[in-house]
């Protein structure tokens, strides 16, 4: 795992000392709210409808057991003793009062932690596949290279004021599970005919108001080229992003009203002119963070108990159906421990479970947790031998739920229930299309789903490339959810399509079995996903259950 | 023709805790709206907001909220004031708590 040096170390702990000097100023007044407010955000401190929130950055979603167990400590002794993670593999406490804040952060950076860049209009927390550095399906482990762009970005000077906010996912497999299309920069390992590693990159994805799929800016990138290539993508970005509106801020608008090919001939022209700058002070340090990301010491034990264990219990068998993914060790399996339990809020995690969480890391995990985008917890090592008691371990803890990638494996947003920028709630509607789906008992059956949902426009929620996606709104003063079919958020990604007229909160969780218990019928054997079928049969069908009562819903299809 | 003035009240965040309190007429910050002095007047809607903002050490952000006279005291019009005078629906956190 990476570890700070001395200069990270210095710069966090100053940068909290600087802020626990404005948080004082504010208390006394000498700061008003408008001059604090930038202040507080590059801190990572919101306000919400009820209080204030505060984003911790999990760098690339890899945390350690002591880094997992200090966000226990801090969830107990300063907010309300749970923490809630999040789409942007980030951990948000809800609660925390302003005076605590730099308590907090201090706290945070007595474990390497820090809440710094994850607001702003600047490079954000790099996001990458949770599963990195254990898929059996990846080319090479993509965290170094986050890490690497993490230092660049960092307080990078030019950086700090870009027209908007830049979001940038990397990931070393070709099946996309970071969403790097919907990202400002997505960042793909791949080998080239000769068998060396590079990037395909891809720029000007994103989701809120406006979503647009990713655009391939290059098919190749040697790795020695990354930094001075994503200097070039954002300093053209930096000189021509709009910052006379807001809403066509986004690099997406960039690349949409200049094209991609304009795009490419100005950062191939800045490249050429910055490369020289990067004299491979750069490649020593990938060297030095690359070790620091070397495989843990994997072990070799019989997996006979394993499948045993398999035959004996049908909960574990169903657990480890669904919970589990290949790794590329041998033995060894990724674990992705579900916090979607039904009825309870996506994404949120009690201290008592954090704890939980990082002794089995500690005793069965080579000491290693992972945040995913979905707001699950993952362990990305665990050999099978240990799965049995990884799993007893997990249901003493509450955390067995047998769902990852079911229909109650739902993202969703702090909506109206924290959020001040919310038009409607999301949790509530996640919490029971949940419940709806275990008195069902039918999610097994129905399969791979993935429902995203948003409490408004922006889509921190993701709903634009849910297979399901919902979208909360305002319609004259009540809550309304507006469906989309279709989105996709992996390697073949696609934004959802609006499927027609919105539901009221009563509405929508009958709407929602309508359209899976639909899809059961349009599918063509138990083997078709919905999406598969979606994208066989198109809206018509899925519109013509959604909405059974309106004359010639089936016509217009 | 410009819309006609609806009630109002006067909300902001508390500056320390960013609990929801509401502006009552003898100028303290209440937690709770029922408290609230309901404006029906535009200038003085105006007027009250420009003092208040000024309060800078004791909250943030305050702004002016649709409002209607209750039995209790000025209620919420819409569903988000609502949930400022209650917390999160999935938990029994915020004001809910010490009702
Ligand atoms: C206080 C709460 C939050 C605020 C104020 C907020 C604000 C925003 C805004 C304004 C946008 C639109 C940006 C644009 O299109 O230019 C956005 C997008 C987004 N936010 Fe949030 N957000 C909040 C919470 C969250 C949470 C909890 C997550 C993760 C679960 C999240 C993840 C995202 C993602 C993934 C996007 C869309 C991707 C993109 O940037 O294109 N946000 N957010
Ligand atoms: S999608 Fe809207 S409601 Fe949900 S967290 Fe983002 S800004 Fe808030």
């Amino acid at each position: 795992m990476y570890k700070y040096n001395d200069f990270d170390a210095a710069f966090v702990r100053e940068r909290v000392a600087q802020f626990r000097g404005q948080v004082e100023r504010r208390i006394d007044g000498s700061l008003t709210e408008d001059e604090f407010k930038p202040l507080r955000l590059m801190n990572g401190l919101y306000l919400q409808l009820h209080a204030y929130m505060l984003r911790v950055a999990v760098p690339y979603g890899t945390l350690n057991s002591a880094q997992m167990r200090q966000l226990a400590m801090i969830a107990d002794r300063w907010d309300k003793g749970y923490g809630h993670f999040t789409t942007r593999q980030n951990i948000q406490y809800n609660w925390p009062e302003l005076r605590d804040v730099p308590d907090i952060l201090d706290a945070l950076a007595d474990v390497e932690m820090h809440a710094i860049q994850t607001s702003g209009n600047t490079i954000r927390n790099v996001t990458a596949d949770h599963f990195a550095g254990a898929a059996a399906d990846e080319i090479a482990d993509p965290r170094p290279y986050a890490e690497l762009l993490r230092q660049w970005s960092t307080d990078h000077p030019e950086f700090q004021f870009l027209p908007r906010k830049f979001k940038i996912a990397v990931t070393g497999a070709e099946a996309d599970r970071a969403v790097i299309r919907a990202h400002d920069i997505g960042l793909q390992l791949v080998r080239n005919d000769a068998g060396e590693i590079g990037f395909r990159v891809l720029v000007g994805g994103g989701l809120g108001r406006t979503p647009m799929i990713g655009k391939v800016l290059t098919d190749y990138l040697p790795v020695a080229d990354l930094l001075p290539y994503c200097e070039a993508i954002v300093s053209v970005y930096n000189l021509l992003g709009r910052r006379d509106n807001k809403y066509k801020a986004r690099i997406k608008i960039t690349v949409h009203e200049n094209g991609i090919d304009q795009i490419r001939a100005l950062v191939d022209e800045r490249f050429a002119r910055i490369r020289a700058e990067f004299s491979g002070v750069d490649q020593a340090l990938l060297a030095e963070i690359q070790t620091a990301f070397a495989p843990p010491a994997f072990k070799t034990a019989e997996t006979d108990g394993y499948e045993a264990a398999r035959l004996a219990n049908p909960a574990f068998r169903s657990w480890s159906d669904t919970n589990l993914t290949a790794h590329k060790a041998d033995g060894y399996a990724i674990v992705s421990v579900s916090i979607k339990k039904h009825g309870a809020t996506p994404g949120d995690a009690t201290s008592d479970q954090m704890r939980a969480l990082a002794d089995i890391a500690e005793t069965y995990g080579h000491d290693e947790l992972r945040i995913s985008h979905e707001q699950n917890v993952i362990l990305p090592h665990v050999h099978q031998s240990d799965l049995p008691a990884v799993y007893a371990a997990l249901r003493a803890a509450d955390l067995a739920t047998a769902n990852i990638g079911l229909a109650s494996d739902i993202i969703a947003c702090p909506g109206m229930d924290y959020c001040a920028l919310a038009t409607a709630r999301s949790i509530p509607i996640a919490q029971q299309i949940a419940t709806r789906f275990d008195e069902l008992k039918l999610e097994h059956e129905v399969g791979p789903l993935k429902i995203k949902i948003s409490g408004c426009i922006n889509a921190c929620g993701h709903h634009h490339v849910g297979h399901i996606g919902i979208l909360g709104l305002d319609r004259a003063g009540v809550e309304n959810y507006q469906i989309t079919l279709g989105g996709d958020g992996s390697e073949d990604a696609a934004i959802g399509e609006r499927a027609g007229p919105g539901f009221s909160a009563d509405e929508i969780i009958p709407a929602i079995e309508r359209l899976v218990l639909g899809y059961l019928d349009l599918r063509e054997d138990a083997s078709e996903t919905f999406l598969q079928a979606y994208r066989r049969l198109g809206a018509g069908p899925f519109k013509a259950v959604l909405y059974p009562d309106k004359e010639g819903a089936r016509d217009a299809a | 023709m410009p819309k006609a003035f609806t009630p109002k009240v006067i909300t902001a965040n508390a500056l320390l805790e960013g609990d929801a309190v509401w502006l009552t007429d003898d100028d303290r910050w209440s937690r709770d709206i029922a408290e609230a002095e309901l404006l029906t007047d535009e200038a003085h809607a105006e007027l009250r907001l420009l003092e208040a903002s000024a309060r800078q050490s004791e909250i943030s952000g305050a702004y002016l909220a649709d409002a209607q006279e209750g039995e209790a005291g000025p209620e919420p019009v819409h569903f988000r004031e609502a949930f400022r005078t209650r917390g999160p629906s999935n938990y029994p956190h915020g004001k809910q708590t010490r009702a």
